[in-house]
């Protein structure tokens, strides 16, 4: 019986099995950022054990700092510049690289580590965040572990594991104009649970992904958590590749066998499959509380737990299409690339926000996006509709206590959770693709991004 | 890190709102804006600050939440529907927890990275179905981690825990410790893999 690409990356990387019946991993690369990574070095420190492989270690200040223009140590979060301030020096002592607030490539991790070429097609990589999972589009066991375990990597070079079962989703057909790769996680996780995946690793397959480009697989595989799965990941090919060469830390060529071998076989079985026909998959939109809470935008609300509709005012039977929003917000590592923020603008070329939002901003996921962006005019774009335009980070993806929206608002959001307080107190989250977010801003109401698309075609 | 202790006798406070909660997540477990510091203490005031306090700045109590009223006040034992603990990786989320004095958190199912935050910090996550949980709510419990069960009044409910982990929130070992008497092991295997995969072992450059 043939392998699956995972149990061939959990096979490579089996470095000895403990006396309790768990698998030592070798861990090939660790990410730590300054919300969580402060508080792993600083715990090592005090222990007195040292990272064991410092330049296969690297951190980034994303989480809570600044996206005003002009920023620097000091965040609005009470207390964060301490955050800053520590990780930098713990960075520093460990000998490990950093990106720091304002150097070249600063970014949220997941958006840096492909662009420098840091996650690779068959590694592991770990990071105390739950969306490493974004990162298995290369094709590496990428995922996201707690303080602790990002510890135990970087001190031993290795975590203990139980051996996670397998699932494959396989996304047959085409998808529709104006459909992403953002409904297509959304559609999985609305009809499977946001618990569907527990247990498992996915491995995102078909005709719709093989179409797909690197940064639509990120998008893909950066909601895994959402699922539940330990993580998700796409077998890499010529556009993998192609991606990744000449990239600062990726190797100049990728002609080493191992690359070929780096996917599932014909005859491998998995745990699970899921097979989903992206023809049929429309704009997604949440209503509730939890990811799995979503349907097309232009269904109505179903019957969800009294405690999601008490929370976002949707009673079931309504349309969704239609709710007034008062902010927009295109940003995070789910949606904030290059591919991302040139889809939104299209929309929104030559056209202005409604001006009943309060606010509208987009968040370049990195600094190298935002230079891209500003060199094809993007950030014009953006600015003339309404949005502001900021540094790269976390920014409001997650409400850290500084910065915030305008209390009580409805966002229309390109982020990944729609969890209470996710985005501040009484913030209600509706998420979606940047598309489905430029155009609610646009009709100041959640609002079907083909509408838009097919006026822009009737007219040309 | 002290060990789980056992056997463990405490009411199960459940999280409810009409029915036991599911995908209780992180951030409602302890909010970003409650992480005030890099290290992992100071955090059992904001544990979920969003439910607990009807002004979380005032810390002012909302009576209906679970922990807050008389009966349930400092319960080590907590009670939820599935998905617990999905969200984010934060640590602080399990550290809040423990330090509030939870010892055991039972659920239909957990979130895996918090599951695995459990064990490194000897909270106990056990998973039951939910007609057993439901039957638990409000009620004394003992937990015998030993044998794999727990008991409430006549009825007793085996549960899974892998072995491994139940060693080590038994005897309360730090999973650091226990890995470096294999890395003699760990370095063998990394010279046999630097030879294969030259490609990942990259020359430090700051
Ligand atoms: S952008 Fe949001 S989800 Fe992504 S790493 Fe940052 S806080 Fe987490």
């Amino acid at each position: 019986m043939g392998h699956t690409l995972f149990e061939k990356i959990w096979e490579t990387h089996a470095a000895a099995q403990t006396a309790g019946g768990s698998t030592l991993i070798a861990i090939d690369r660790v990410f730590l950022h300054e919300r969580t990574g402060a508080a792993a070095l600083k715990r090592m420190a005090e222990m007195g054990r040292a990272v064991l492989d410092p330049a296969r270690v690297f951190a980034v200040m994303d989480h809570i700092v600044d996206t005003r223009p002009g920023r620097g140590d000091s965040t609005l979060m009470q207390g964060g510049e301490g955050f800053i301030t520590e990780t930098r020096a713990a960075c520093k002592a460990a000998g490990i690289t950093l990106f720091d607030v304002n150097d070249r490539d600063q970014g949220i991790v997941h958006v840096i580590s492909p662009e420098q070429g840091i996650v690779l097609p068959g590694v592991t990589l770990v990071a105390p965040d739950s969306h490493t999972c974004t990162q298995g589009a290369f094709g590496a066991l990428a995922w996201g572990i707690g303080s602790s375990e990002a510890e135990h990597a970087m001190v031993t070079g290795t975590l203990r594991l139980e051996k996670p079962k397998t699932m494959r989703v396989t996304f047959d057909g085409k998808l529709q104009s104006g459909v992403t790769a953002k409904d297509m996680i959304l559609t999985l996780i609305a009809a499977h649970g946001a618990g569907g995946g527990a247990g498992h690793v996915v491995e995102f397959a078909g005709e719709a992904v093989r179409a797909m480009d690197m940064e639509a697989r990120m998008t893909l595989c950066n909601m895994a958590t959402e699922f539940s799965a330990m993580t998700g990941l796409i077998a890499p090919d010529a556009k993998t590749y192609e991606y990744l060469a000449g990239r600062t830390y990726a190797p100049p060529h990728f002609d080493d066998p191992y690359w070929s071998t780096l996917k599932s076989d014909e005859d491998a079985a998995f745990d699970q499959e899921i097979v989903i026909d992206a023809g049929a998959i429309a704009p997604m939109v949440s209503w509730g509380t939890s990811p799995e809470h979503t349907i097309p935008v232009d269904g109505t609300v179903p019957n969800g737990p009294a405690r999601a509709h008490e929370y976002t005012g949707l009673v079931a039977g309504v349309a969704l299409a239609g709710t007034p929003i008062d902010v927009a917000f295109i940003g995070s590592c789910t949606n904030s690339r290059i591919s991302d923020l040139r889809r939104a603008a299209r929309l929104l070329n030559g056209r202005t926000i409604a001006p009943s939002i309060k606010k509208a901003m987009v968040v370049p996921g990195s600094l190298s996006v935002k230079r891209q962006a500003e060199a094809e005019g993007l950030d014009k774009v953006f600015i003339a509709a309404g949005f502001e335009w900021r540094m790269s980070g976390c920014s409001l993806c997650f409400f850290a206590g500084g910065e915030g929206f305008p209390e009580g608002s409805r966002t229309i959001s390109s982020t990944n959770r729609n969890f209470e307080g996710r985005q501040g107190p009484g913030i209600k989250t509706h998420i979606a693709s940047p598309e489905t977010v430029a155009a609610s801003a646009l009709a100041g109401a959640i609002a079907d991004p083909r509408d838009y698309m097919r006026q822009e075609e009737a007219a040309a | 890190m002290s060990a789980f202790p056992q056997p463990l006798t405490g009411i199960a406070a459940p999280l409810d709102s009409g029915a036991l909660r599911d995908n209780v997540d992180t951030d409602a477990i302890i909010p970003s804006r409650e992480m005030r510091s890099t290290g992992r203490t100071g955090l059992a005031d904001g544990l979920f600050a969003p439910w607990r306090y009807s002004d979380a700045d005032a810390r002012a109590e909302n009576p209906d939440f679970v922990l807050n009223q008389p009966k349930f006040r400092g319960a080590s034992i907590l009670l939820s529907g599935a998905n617990f603990g999905c969200g984010s990786s934060r640590e602080h989320a399990v550290w809040a927890l423990a330090e509030y004095g939870i010892k055991v958190v039972i659920a239909e199912s957990f979130a895996p990275i918090f599951y695995g935050n459990c064990i490194r910090n000897f909270i106990l996550p056990i998973t039951l179905d939910r007609s057993a949980l439901e039957g638990l709510s409000g009620h004394e419990i003992t937990v015998d981690l030993a044998a794999q069960s727990l008991t409430c009044g006549d009825a007793t409910y085996p549960f899974d825990i892998d072995a491994e982990a139940k060693q080590m929130l038994a005897e309360g070992l730090d999973a650091i410790d226990l890995t470096l008497t294999q890395a003699q092991a760990i370095t063998n295997w990394t010279a046999s893999d630097k030879a294969a995969r030259p490609w990942v072992y990259l020359e430090h450059s700051t």
